[in-house]
């Protein structure tokens, strides 16, 4: 309010101090607009430079670049395929056991929780969000490896691991790394953005849609599946969507706790490798314009085109909701 | 009303009951089954934050902060890459937030729905949620390969990259929360349309704008892949900025996978000192916006 007095005061000085004005505007609208293209460029310059940079291996490999399996840079062959697939996999895992407990959450928060509860737990939820993606890395590394080789592993291998079909997702040695730990790593890096944004969908359902069915008698989980879930459903999914594209791309805590090797096994502790990981533990053997540095960027390329497909469905899905 | 005016087949009192506890037991089961996942988020961050206590404290003292790493077995502290991080966050900050901040004003103040708009907001929120790694690759290869090597200026740009989606969501959704008639007074006076978003339209966002820009520091100060291929890391003490340059978050990468356990406890004293400043901006931040 004092600044709009300030402004009264300046107005009487005529039209000199409009012209200036009028020539601020120009300035001032020039420098946004010119600041949004500036952000379209760079998301263009950002593909423009992966796929450059890649080229050279695209060239070499052909399609063989994205099926193949071998990582070699003895023989420089490069295939990215064993990542893609590790990436893929871990990611899905992570959803798999993130969404249920992000919905958990989420569902706590709307409706069971007494009101002084939803902020501090909201918080602490959003605050698990928040820690550095490294600190999961040495986290996992020096916690969940140890636990997972000494406990958790063993007791699965002893009790499932005779089983027919079954017992080849638990083949080989309890080393504690691997595929599964890597995912479990990545489903509590996810689980707070996925229960987050299932929180504020679940508070946009109009109160009087809930309280009719509460009116008809139904259970609190009744009018969670009957009424809220099928309200928010697409914004759910898009919420979920938005966690599997964080975890595709998750490079630090990925590192730790994979085993980091090319291969494609049947068994969950199994070692692989995503393609963040290669990119970030190879990166340092690769020499200015060899053809393994050109093979990274091809792979950070299609990182990118995977993400972005995924990002933009979520952002199509989360945007509906807006819109309604 | 009597009983044989209800439509449909007659009640069956024992099933309805039977089906009544079935239905409360259900609810009973996921309420609990809720509970418990909620106990599990929370107690996750209690784990984390518990062993970065229990690991970073014993190792913390005076000399982390006043000296600088050295070879293994030889006592050495965390100064420069304490002030690695503090340099870089700080200049990828201040060179992202002005773009953020005219890209939010343009989306919230001059063009809310034309096609550039939409592209514009699109594109924003995709670099929001990107792979952080990927900045640091096309980074790696607009500034580095040019010009000749690893520097702590190729770091700030890569961390302002990551600060200018953050910071154009939170200036975007601030200002659409002012009303229109503030607006709409502000011009009543003869003010021209810049006059009115700097001078009251951002100060009345000012606690919001600040929110974002907080969490866009609290978020580049604990990135490490972007700059692993940037300003890649130095174990030297140096301040220049267009050499290679050292970084806590690096350092622990460097540190913890290392076989010493000197540097081992040095990284989970590092954990501890990053953890704690980004879990506290953030909550800064959000007490900011409570105000």
């Amino acid at each position: 309010m004092s600044q709009a007095a300030t402004l009264n005061a300046a107005a009487p000085s005529a039209r000199p101090a409009r012209r200036s004005g009028s020539l601020g505007d120009v300035i001032f609208a020039a420098a946004c607009r010119g600041a949004g293209i500036f952000v379209l460029l760079l998301l263009g310059a950002i593909i423009a430079g992966l796929f450059i940079g890649g080229w050279d291996a695209f060239r070499t490999f052909g399609p063989g670049f994205v099926t193949g399996t071998d990582w070699d840079p003895v023989q420089e062959v490069f295939g990215a395929g064993v990542s893609i697939y590790g990436t893929v996999v871990t990611a899905v895992l992570a959803l798999i056991m993130a969404v249920p407990v992000a919905f958990g959450i989420a569902f706590y928060l709307t409706e069971l929780a007494p009101a002084w509860l939803r902020r501090p737990v909201g918080t602490a939820v959003e605050l698990l969000a928040a820690v550095p993606s490294i600190i999961y890395g040495m986290w996992g590394f020096f916690l969940i490896v140890p636990f997972m080789a000494q406990t958790f592993q063993p007791f699965v291998i002893d009790n499932f691991g005779e089983i027919p079909v079954i017992g080849d997702l638990f083949a080989g040695p309890p080393f504690g790394t691997g595929i599964l730990t890597a995912a479990i790593i990545l489903a509590i890096m996810v689980l707070p953005f996925i229960a987050a944004v299932m929180r504020d969908v679940f508070n946009t359902v109009p109160p009087v849609f809930k309280e009719s069915a509460y009116g008809l008698g139904c259970t609190t989980w009744e009018v969670v599946r009957n009424v809220v879930l099928p309200y928010t459903r697409v914004s759910v999914v898009g919420g979920i969507m938005l966690g599997l594209g964080r975890a595709l791309g998750e490079t630090m805590a990925v590192t730790f706790v994979i085993g980091n090797a090319n291969r494609i096994s049947a068994s969950l502790f199994g070692p692989g490798n995503t393609i963040a990981s290669v990119v970030a533990l190879e990166f340092g053997e690769a020499t200015m314009g060899s053809l393994k540095l050109s093979a990274l960027l091809g792979l950070g390329f299609i990182l990118f085109v995977i993400s972005f497909i995924v990002l933009s469905l979520s952002r199509f899905m989360l945007r509906q909701r807006v819109q309604k | 009303m009597s009983h044989s005016s209800i439509p449909g087949r007659p009640k069956d009192l024992k099933a309805s009951a039977a089906l009544g506890r079935r239905r409360r037991r259900v609810d009973m089961i996921v309420r609990t089954a809720c509970f418990a996942a909620t106990i599990i988020g929370v107690l996750f961050l209690i784990s984390i934050l518990g062993t970065l206590f229990w690991n970073g404290f014993s190792a913390l003292s005076l000399k982390v902060f006043t000296d600088v790493t050295k070879p293994p077995g030889s006592d050495g502290g965390l100064l420069n890459p304490i002030i690695g991080s503090i340099i870089q966050t700080f200049i990828g900050t201040v060179i992202g937030t002005p773009i953020g901040l005219l890209v939010g004003t343009y989306l919230a103040e001059y063009s809310k729905a034309s096609p550039l708009a939409h592209s514009v907001r699109f594109v924003s929120d995709i670099l929001l949620s990107a792979p952080s790694i990927l900045i640091g690759l096309f980074v790696y290869q607009v500034l580095v390969v040019p010009f000749g090597g690893f520097s702590g200026w190729a770091g700030c740009v890569a961390l302002a990259i990551i600060v200018i989606p953050i910071v154009v969501r939170t200036t975007e959704d601030m200002l659409r929360l002012l009303p229109d008639t503030l607006r709409e007074a502000v011009i009543g006076l003869g003010a021209p349309k810049w006059k009115m978003i700097t001078l009251v339209c951002w100060r009345a966002a000012a606690s919001g704008i600040m929110t974002g820009i907080l969490l866009a520091v609290a978020r580049v100060a604990g990135e490490t892949a972007p700059l692993l291929f940037t300003s890649l890391g130095n174990l030297n003490w140096s301040l220049s900025l267009s050499a290679p340059m050292a970084s806590l978050p690096l350092t622990i990468y460097a540190y913890a996978g290392s076989p010493y356990q000197d540097w081992i406890a040095l990284a989970w004293a590092g954990a501890l000192i990053i953890t704690l400043g980004v879990l506290g901006l953030n909550i800064a931040a959000r007490s900011l916006l409570r105000k």
